[in-house]
């Protein structure tokens, strides 16, 4: 599996995760199109936490490396990414690069 | 009412090797609870129940080392009690720059990541109890405690938001607000300024240890799931 993949996971189980907690209506489909935050996401805000969370600790679990998704870089991306599960699986790829973690 | 954890419970409390967090281990200890403690020395309690951790609460890689331990050894967390904290008492005139970084470290982000971390791990049984540690120093504006109550100020209004913001996760946060209790942290207050300030109180003697684990008893009972951003001030201040 190549380290694109195992961050394409990682994030997939992140939302399995979420979805246990999320009623059956409300569910994020596992794919890199799927709108998490604006005005067709169907996600409230703490459920946006909730899935970062997730996802760190899903990252830390698959690379050992621990990363803080939410910080000042993120928030100031001209392209939020927290628009969808493929801009965020990119820019989690992305801070692994910046840590060492290789994932691309 | 959430679903509460089976007991023994699983407890961190801060500051845990003198003074008020010392007793608060004994007595949750007394009630078959696991608890692990944490300060910048090694501690001398020998109990199987206890864990100690050597850390600056202010220490954010220290403090994640902890919980990530806590999380490997225990699974989960179910208490927290953010007792550490230091004081230092002086006119602002005289007083530095770095003892006042130091009481904010301490008092403030120490609190901050304790409760960060605590959530994070608190948040996957559906359950927690978060009780920080404000002072009376606070509305009672005291003198030559500047610093000190505007740190325990920033732990009041911190506590009060974090309520609102780990309420769906089913945690509470509240915050107890000692008197003066005699531990080292009031050491250097002189006699009469504690007069003073104890005449200030509605009740009017110093605090005891009882009173804080009376009220750290009552914010984690699984009947106060409806308790939450509340400052419970000692001696009726």
């Amino acid at each position: 599996m190549s380290n694109q993949e195992r961050v394409e996971t990682a994030v997939y189980k992140a939302v399995d995760e979420l979805n246990k907690q999320l009623p059956k209506g409300s569910h994020v489909e596992k794919s890199l199109d799927a709108v998490l935050y604006g005005k067709s996401g169907k996600l409230e805000s703490i459920d946006v936490v909730t899935l970062i969370m997730e996802v760190e600790d899903q990252i830390k679990a698959e690379f050992g490396t621990a990363i803080t998704i939410a910080d000042d870089k993120a928030m100031s991306q001209e392209n939020s990414p927290f628009s969808t599960l493929g801009t965020l699986t990119k820019y989690v790829a992305e801070l692994l690069n910046e840590n060492g973690a290789s994932p691309a | 009412m959430e679903q509460a954890p089976p007991n023994p419970r699983v407890f961190l409390i801060t500051g845990s090797r003198k003074g008020i967090g010392a007793y608060l281990v004994n007595h949750y200890l007394a009630q078959g609870h696991q608890v692990v403690g944490c300060s910048r020395k090694e501690s001398e309690q020998k109990s199987p129940n206890y864990r100690h951790f050597c850390l600056d609460v202010s220490d954010e890689d220290a403090v994640k080392q902890m919980f990530a331990a806590i999380s490997d050894s225990y699974g989960r967390l179910d208490v927290l009690v953010n007792n550490a904290g230091i004081a230092s008492m002086n006119h602002l005139l005289l007083s530095s720059a770095q003892t006042a970084r130091e009481i904010i470290e301490t008092n403030f982000m120490g609190t901050f990541l304790m409760c960060r971390e605590a959530a994070r791990l608190m948040r996957k049984g559906h359950f927690g109890r978060i009780i920080n540690f404000a002072s009376v120093a606070t509305p009672l504006k005291l003198e030559g405690e500047a610093i000190y109550a505007a740190s325990k100020a920033a732990v009041l209004s911190f506590t009060q938001i974090a309520a609102r913001e780990f309420a769906d996760f089913g945690i509470t946060v509240n915050a107890v607000a000692p008197t003066p209790i005699e531990t080292d942290l009031i050491r250097s207050v002189p006699r009469e300024k504690l007069d003073q300030l104890v005449s200030r109180q509605a009740v009017k003697r110093l605090g005891e240890m009882r009173d804080v684990a009376n009220v750290t008893d009552f914010f984690i009972r699984p009947e106060s799931d409806f308790i939450t951003g509340q400052v419970l001030f000692l001696g009726g201040v």
